[in-house]
Formats: structure tokens, C-alpha cells, sequence
């Protein structure tokens, strides 16, 4: 049991040589290969998932502050439209109401006029009737320039108005 | 029982003496059971076993070399050896094959890479460095194989060519010549005959030198003689266990017997894992020894 056998031993080597080109030509390059080549994979792939995680936090940080930006610009906006609004519906008030104190004056003015005017015909036609009343009544023609002269002279003894 | 008979062979004289006793006291029929024919198992021979008979393996001349003679014509243990290389070579080139259409594995490719990894990453990084992973297609070979040798010894006919001292000191010599290659690369060839000297004065030479060349041996010794006594001694306890019943000549004993050597198999399928971790991890932990240069007390300090 304990007597060495060199042949054994030549075989061994040979055997284990032959094992040694045989699988690290076919079997342990490819697989050790194909190990680091998954490793440096997801090695890489984890680094690219941190990297991203950073870029999508920095985004959303980003995107906060925009945000952020934008209610305030909203607020600011909104805050200008509503003074430019009320402005606006002074300016509309204030216009509407001169318009109408305008308008109104100007009305008064016709209204005065048109007494002004009514009144003047009033006068010319109490005076004519006046004429034909008293011609009537003194069933005699005078001469209508005499007697208009007298009227005339008598109204405007009248006190005016 | 003439096949007992039949197969009685020299013997060692204190079995006889023993297995006489007991067989008289048990059986008292005088017919004698031998122990040496168990190691009849674990020696090497011509023939192969099959099932239903066996066959004998072709012999040729002795090759003489000077005083040497070298008998090359393959064995038992030749034959179990090429086959388990055979074995690991489909096995590996299986799962080899796998990576082409996917790096992601599964089944064989992926049992087959939990070693891989496990020899890459726990035995040869941490005891060589990163300078170690030119080896690893050494360490490999090396864990495969004497794990597939120790295996096919469990399986019925099979036979454990590591239990034969010759195979393992095949193995060790090529472990002897990885540590000092890896040394003298690692090193220089300066460096590696200085670090023979032992760093001592050098009057001391003529004592230091040849203990610590006797150094140098006694590693790959020792893996040699660990790897060959733990794989024969777990298949002799077993055939022991076995024995017994014959031993006995009795069905009692039987369930006992199976039952134990059922339990020692068990235990031989780790020690197979086992052996041929330890003897990969240290051939990697001697060459990473010799590869760090300066570590001088280290080196001298040898685990088991």
C-alpha cells in the first residue's frame, strides 16, 4: 500500500498537465472572462444607477426651485392684473362719471336754451295775440305798425320776466 | 464460503491474529475472514472493475532509466485517473460553453461557478493578492480534479486514485514546482537563493541552507502524504465497517454496520470537498508566502 509506483506518478503529471492547457485554454479563461466581464457589468451598472439617482435628485431640487419660482412670478402676475384691473375700473368710473356730469350739463344748457327760446316766442306770440284780441275787441283796423309801436311801448313798460 | 477463502492474501500479522480470535469466538466454524483483503480495494492493480466482472488493463515493458525502473502501463488508478480528468474536462467545457450565449448561469454553469468564484475569491486573492489571479487556472485545475478523483471513489466501482500515495505525490510535485516558480517570479532569482540563507551570518550558511531547502520539500510533503492518508483512511474504516458483518457471519450486526458505514460515507463526501480545498488553499497560501518577499518569519510559519 505503501510502495510508490513512478509510472503512477508520471501519469499524474502528465494527466495533470494535460489538464492544466486543456481546461485553461477552454474552460477557466472563458469562465474567469465572462466572470469579470459581468462583474465590471454590474459594477458599472450600479455606478450608472447612483449616477442617476443624483441626476434625478439634483432635478428634482431643480424643479422645486422652478416651481418655487413660478408660483411666485404667478403670485406677482396676479397681484398686477388685479391693480391694473381696479386702476381700470377707476379710470371707467372716473370717465362714465365725467362723461355723465357732461352730458348733464350739456342738457341743462338745451333746456335752457330752449326756455330761452320758447320764452322769445311766447313774448312774440302773447304780443301778436295781444294785437289781434285788442282789434277784435275795438272792431277797428289801425294802422298795425301805430299800433304795434304801442304794444311794444307798453310791454316793454312791463317789467321783464 | 470459498470466496472468503479465495481471497485471503499475504497479511499483516497482528490482524490475522486478531480477526483468528474473534472469528473462532463468534462463528467457531474455523473458517478464516482477512483483513489485508480489504486493502486489496484501496491497492493499486491491473485490473478494472465492472459491474458483472472486470477487465484487465494492457501491460508493457518496463522503461529502464539508469538504476530507475519506470513502468508505464496504465492501472487501476491510471485508468480512474484519466477518467476523472475526462470527467472535469466535459464538465468544465459544459459550463465553459454556457457563457457564449449568456453571462448570466444557471444550472450546471451556475454549481460550477460557486467553486469557481469561491477558489478565486476566498483562496487565491486573499492569500496571494491581486498577483495571484495568473494562478488561478492553476488552483482551479487543482480543486477540480482531486475533488472529482475523491468523489468517483464513492460512487460503487469507483476508485479513489487519490488514495494512492503516488497520484498525490504526483500532485505535490507540481505544487512544489508552482510555489518555487511563483517565488522566483514574484522575487527574482536573487532574492528567492537569499531568502535560502535565511537572512543569518554567513557562517551560518552550511546549517541554514540545507534546513531551510529541506523547508522547501517538506510543504509539498506534506500535502502529498494529508491528501493520500485522508482518502484511504475514510474508505477503510468503511470496508472495516462493512467487514464486520462478514466478520460475524451475522445479519444482526448488519443494520449496525450499514448504518455506521453510512454515516462514514456521508462524511467521506465532505472530506472529498475538504481535502481538495485544503490542498488548494495551501499550495496558494505557500506560493503567496514565497511571493511576498521580506515576510521572512512568515514564511517559515506553516498552517495545517
Amino acid at each position: 500500500m505503501f510502495e510508490i509506483n513512478p509510472g503512477l506518478i508520471i501519469w499524474t503529471m502528465i494527466t495533470f498537465g494535460v489538464l492544466v492547457l486543456v481546461l485553461g485554454r477552454f474552460a477557466w479563461k472563458p469562465i474567469l472572462k465572462a466572470l469579470n466581464e459581468r462583474e465590471e457589468k454590474i459594477r458599472s451598472a450600479i455606478e450608472q444607477a447612483d449616477k442617476a439617482r443624483a441626476e434625478a435628485a439634483h432635478l428634482l431640487k431643480q424643479n422645486e426651485k422652478n416651481m418655487a419660482r413660478a408660483e411666485a412670478e404667478y403670485q406677482k402676475m396676479m397681484r398686477e392684473a388685479r391693480a391694473m384691473a381696479e386702476k381700470m375700473r377707476e379710470d371707467i368710473v372716473t370717465k362714465a362719471r365725467l362723461q355723465a356730469e357732461q352730458e348733464l350739463k350739456r342738457a341743462n344748457e338745451e333746456i335752457q336754451r330752449n326756455l330761452e327760446a320758447a320764452k322769445q316766442q311766447l313774448r312774440s306770440e302773447v304780443a301778436d295775440l295781444a294785437v289781434k284780441a285788442a282789434e277784435k275787441i275795438l272792431d277797428e283796423t289801425l294802422d298795425a305798425q301805430k299800433h304795434k309801436k304801442i304794444v311794444d311801448g307798453f310791454l316793454n313798460q312791463l317789467p321783464k320776466n | 464460503m470459498t470466496g472468503t477463502e479465495k481471497m485471503v492474501v499475504d497479511t499483516t500479522k497482528v490482524l490475522t491474529d486478531t480477526v483468528a480470535v474473534v472469528s473462532h469466538s463468534g462463528g467457531g466454524h474455523g473458517e478464516k475472514f482477512e483483513f489485508s483483503h480489504l486493502l486489496d480495494h484501496v491497492k493499486d492493480s491491473r485490473e478494472v472493475e465492472i459491474p458483472f466482472g472486470h477487465f484487465e488493463l494492457p501491460h508493457f515493458k518496463p522503461l529502464h532509466i539508469g538504476g530507475l525502473i519506470i513502468d508505464l502501463s496504465p492501472t487501476k488508478h491510471v485508468f480512474f485517473l484519466v477518467l476523472s480528468a475526462a470527467i472535469l474536462v466535459l464538465l468544465a467545457l459544459y459550463a465553459a460553453r454556457r457563457y457564449k450565449k449568456d453571462i448570466v448561469p444557471t444550472g450546471t454553469a451556475n454549481a460550477f461557478e460557486s467553486l469557481v468564484l469561491f477558489i478565486r475569491d476566498e483562496v487565491a486573492i486573499p492569500n496571494m493578492g491581486r498577483g495571484g489571479t495568473r494562478y488561478v487556472p492553476y488552483l482551479l485545475t487543482t480543486f477540480f480534479f482531486i475533488l472529482i478523483m475523491n468523489l468517483i471513489g464513492l460512487v460503487p466501482f469507483g476508485v479513489t486514485a487519490t488514495g494512492n500515495i503516488a497520484v498525490t505525490a504526483g500532485l505535490a510535485i507540481i505544487a512544489f514546482f508552482m510555489i518555487q516558480i511563483s517565488a522566483i517570479r514574484a522575487q527574482g532569482l536573487a532574492h528567492y537563493l537569499a531568502h535560502l540563507t535565511g537572512g543569518v551570518h554567513w557562517l551560518l550558511w552550511p546549517i541554514m541552507v540545507p534546513i531551510e531547502v529541506l523547508g522547501l520539500f517538506t510543504k509539498p510533503f506534506a500535502l502529498c502524504i494529508r491528501l493520500f492518508a485522508n482518502m484511504t483512511g475514510g474508505h477503510i474504516v468503511i470496508l472495516s465497517l462493512i467487514g464486520l458483518i462478514f466478520l460475524f457471519r451475522s445479519f444482526v450486526v448488519a443494520p449496525v454496520s450499514v448504518l455506521f458505514a453510512l454515516g462514514i460515507n456521508m462524511l467521506e463526501i465532505f472530506v472529498a470537498f475538504l481535502q481538495a480545498y485544503v490542498f488548494t488553499m495551501l499550495t496558494s497560501l505557500f506560493m503567496g508566502l514565497g511571493m511576498q518577499a521580506g515576510h521572512e518569519e512568515q514564511a517559515h510559519t506553516e498552517s495545517h
